[in-house]
């Protein structure tokens, strides 16, 4: 029997991470996530499993470190201004190569910014915003049941590359209300997590575990020195980018100009395609569901045609530069942002109407 | 062999060197890490104990030992302890931090894990200044105590605040169980010390509460002294400032 629940985004994160075999959830009050945090403290002591409200997002973030190392499932969501403290956290992660998952539900910004609706962390969730340099796999889910059905796959990919998997919602994706399907997502076996810190009489071969996020300081997982180790992480860096892109493409056979957005400005765009091809013009969309690795080749082989682009986001341009950086100058890239809301408030929100009348001077 | 014998070769499997050295001659960590394995042995739980290292050369009194351990980030070993003790609560947790480590760069990490009396042990190496660096200011630098970043003494130019002191700010919390000062500078106050260090595993392991330690270690290059010197120095200036002893010790916590 199939079980179907009008739920909230930020709800179907914790049924996403439930099916995932989560075992901790650890997570600090941020607008507009807290519906994340007041799910998991109500649905998972109740399972026998954890959720500690952390004293900040830098403790949240600290608190994954050592669940991942003790060879948990653990993970946490916050917002825009708590996804700023979470960077140092997040290249210890990477560093110390244990695999955790992040929610993040974007908010306008910079600095405390707005509390509702943005597209404004596209930057420092694909580039490895913390310090050192390092990539970590980006998932955009675009609707409540993508949200729950991508949380399952960040733990899988968490997992399968030993390294943090940020899931990139935003204010829209969180409190929309819609159907979901919950259902466990079977993506296949994983390797065990030997490596993990379990209390050395736990340990198949009575070994001590020592794990850090210090690999020029001292042999980290077997690579015995820091070149090595760096050698190590370019190679595991460019499996993730050549396997795990993913990407949903809408009418985009014949189409003379591609919309290419993510998140709430996707379904936005979705809308605008439908409105325009009623009005007979050759248009589709790409939807990028990695941002990292960015979907990259699709959109070049469709430059290589001629098609061009228009890049819908609720930022004043970041995955823009991606879409640029793809088509390396061969075709137009037109954007539509932040300055494309409806209202000049921070309720203000692009409308497929307005993605319309940006198709149609295009084109 | 003898009972004496026994408990040498003991103690010796739990000390085992892991990492090259790291420590300056006349460094109290190796003998801190010593404490380690005689508690861990005498109370029978190194083989489920995890170790949490902070950033800071106290992380030689753990990489010693052998047993499960990680490096946290700066300051963050109490988050990363909690997230293992509260997934694993049948494994011994506990964290080795600096001075600055947890009250300066980490004091809301620690603060946060005694708010939440979590069943950590937690024991803060006290050294009054930052040695892995090159002997900056601490937290628990002495008034008049020369450092890198106070050349003419702590307080003497500038407004450098007074020494804190964790050991009884621990005390005041209710989520906490044990709460302890020692020092290692005589062989008395080492047995002291391994005593507080023992019953602060054991609060944990009865499940009573949080506990922590705070240990005056000396740092001789930092100092300026000699080995035997900066033992004198803790002696006669660290112990004024900060008393030796036990600050609470309770079984339950209501």
């Amino acid at each position: 029997m199939v079980e179907r629940m009008l739920v909230q985004g930020n709800e179907a994160v914790g049924w996403g991470a439930l099916n995932a075999g989560c075992d901790g959830f650890f997570g600090y009050p941020i607008t507009p996530q807290n519906e994340i945090p007041e799910w998991f403290s109500r649905e998972f002591p109740k399972r026998g499993k954890v959720f500690v409200q952390s004293q900040s997002e830098l403790g949240s973030i600290n608190m994954l470190y050592g669940g991942a190392a003790a060879g948990f499932r653990v993970m946490t969501s916050t917002s825009s201004p708590g996804w700023g403290l979470m960077q140092e956290g997040m290249s210890h992660i990477v560093a110390a190569e244990l695999p955790c998952v992040v929610v993040l539900v974007q908010r306008g910004g910079p600095g405390a910014g707005s509390v509702r609706h943005a597209q404004m962390d596209y930057l420092s969730a694909t580039r490895g915003g913390g310090q050192g340099g390092y990539k970590n796999i980006v998932l955009a889910p675009a609707s409540v049941q993508e949200v729950h059905d991508l949380v399952q796959l960040a733990f899988y990919l968490a997992d399968k590359y030993c390294n943090p998997v940020v899931v990139l919602s935003d204010g829209i994706m969180g409190l929309i209300g819609e159907s979901l399907e919950i259902k466990i997502i079977d993506f296949g076996p994983l390797p065990e997590k030997t490596w993990a810190m379990r209390g050395r009489e736990r340990q198949k071969d009575g070994i001590a575990r020592m794990i850090h996020s210090a690999p020029g300081v001292a042999p980290s997982r077997g690579y015995m020195n820091y070149l090595t180790w760096l050698e190590h992480m370019d190679k595991k860096y460019r499996q993730m980018a050549d396997s795990e892109v993913r990407y949903e493409m809408y009418q985009a056979d014949d189409a003379k100009l591609l919309v290419v957005a993510y998140g709430y400005p996707s379904r936005v765009s979705k809308e605008a395609v439908k409105m325009a091809r009623a009005r007979g013009l050759k248009v589709g969309l790409v939807r990028p569901i990695t941002l990292w690795p960015f979907p990259i080749q699709v959109i070049r082989d469709k430059a290589e045609l001629g098609c061009r682009f228009l890049v819908v986001e609720d930022s004043l341009g970041q995955m823009v530069d991606d879409v640029r950086m793809a088509v390396q100058g061969r075709v137009d890239v037109g954007f539509l942002g932040v300055q494309g809301r409806h209202l000049p408030t921070d309720g203000g929100m692009i409308l497929p109407g307005r993605v319309l009348e940006e198709i149609r001077r295009f084109l | 062999m003898n009972g004496e014998a026994i408990k040498k070769e003991r103690v010796a499997a739990v000390f085992v060197r892991t990492v090259p050295p790291q420590i300056c001659p006349g460094c109290q960590y190796w003998t801190l890490g010593r404490i380690f394995a005689e508690v861990l042995q005498e109370l029978d739980i190194y083989g489920k104990t995890i170790g949490i290292v902070g950033v800071g050369c106290h992380g030689n009194a753990v990489s010693v030992l052998n047993i499960d351990s990680m490096l946290s980030a700066h300051g963050r070993a109490p988050d990363t302890a909690t997230a293992i003790k509260r997934l694993r609560p049948d494994a011994i947790v506990f964290t080795i931090q600096g001075d600055g480590d947890c009250i300066a760069i980490g004091a809301g990490a620690f603060i946060g894990a005694l708010t939440r009396a979590e069943r950590l042990t937690i024991i803060m190496c006290n050294n009054a200044n930052y040695g892995t660096t090159g002997g900056q200011l601490a937290p628990t630098t002495l008034m008049g105590q020369i450092t890198s970043t106070t050349p003419g003494g702590r307080g003497t130019t500038g407004n450098d605040g007074y020494p804190t002191h964790t050991a009884e700010l621990a005390a005041i919390f209710k989520g906490v169980a044990y709460s302890a000062r020692g020092a290692i500078n005589t062989p008395a106050n080492y047995q002291r010390t391994k005593g507080y260090i023992k019953t602060a595993f054991r609060k944990q392991m009865e499940g009573v509460g949080f506990s922590f330690v705070e240990v005056l270690s000396n740092c001789p290059p930092n100092w300026h002294l000699s080995p035997l010197e900066s033992l004198k120095w803790i002696e006669e200036k660290m112990i004024s400032e900060f008393p030796l002893g036990e600050f609470k010790n309770v079984d339950r916590i209501e």
